[in-house]
């Protein structure tokens, strides 16, 4: 997967469900059609992520493993 | 989208598992957008207390005296051990990197949550605003409660 994202966010390591917080937090200061990148390898992310965006109307791109942890990518659409 | 977007949570207990799965919820309605409002009554008013001795009266004293602290020294609801389970709770979650309950305190206040303490516990328990962290928006009853309650799509009793 291709996806240029405009802001990493590393929360590998961090458990639920400051992944969502920290989230939350950083779509705040970003502008609509920018992509967050969030690294993360507590399990629940996988679930979480995508329910975050599907409640927020953010656009969920897609995962991508990164060996020891995956790679989110959320599209801010709203 | 915006069918209803708020969120309200009552703590009652102040045990450390309890207030854990508050600010949990509460950081991920937050997260979500949502406008949450914390409620909190009776003991989890410990949630919300600086951690000085409270009390005028001598059996508002005793109380203060015996139950002492803020966040940093609430207990499990069980296997607390007179502190024990309390120090093993906290080892276990470093361990493991879950967040303390005081940093998940700033992340919600952060996120913007609305903090109301409840009135007649305050009174009972001989509890002054003073005592409480300055974040807390309002000491206010259960009507206040109530309306907010039934203003929101989400609802949660802790």
């Amino acid at each position: 997967m291709e996806i240029k994202a405009d802001l990493v966010q590393d929360s590998v390591g961090q458990m639920c469900p400051m992944p969502i917080a920290y989230l939350a937090k950083n779509m705040r200061t970003m502008e609509v059609g920018q992509i967050l990148e969030i690294d993360a390898d507590d399990e629940g992310a996988h679930s979480d992520i995508p329910a975050w965006c599907n409640q927020t109307n953010n656009e969920f791109l897609g995962k991508e493993d990164a060996g020891s942890f995956f790679k989110f990518f959320v599209k801010k659409t709203v | 989208m915006e069918k209803n977007n708020r969120a309200t949570i009552v703590l009652m207990s102040g045990d450390f598992d309890h207030v854990f799965a508050a600010f949990t919820i509460a950081i991920a309605t937050l997260s979500a957008g949502m406008d949450t409002t914390l409620f909190i009554t009776f003991w989890g008013i410990k949630a919300i207390q600086k951690g000085n001795l409270t009390g005028q009266g001598f059996f508002g004293k005793m109380l203060g005296l015996i139950n002492r602290g803020g966040l940093d020294v609430i207990g499990p609801s069980k296997f607390n051990f007179g502190g024990i389970g309390r120090w093993m709770f906290k080892k276990m979650m470093k361990d493991k990197r879950v967040v303390q309950l005081p940093e998940m305190r700033q992340t919600m206040i952060d996120l913007g949550v609305h903090l109301l303490a409840c009135k007649t516990s305050m009174d009972v328990m001989e509890i002054k605003r003073e005592d409480l962290i300055d974040e807390v928006e309002g000491i206010v009853g259960a009507a206040t409660m109530v309306e907010n309650a039934s203003k929101s799509e989400v609802h949660f009793f802790i």
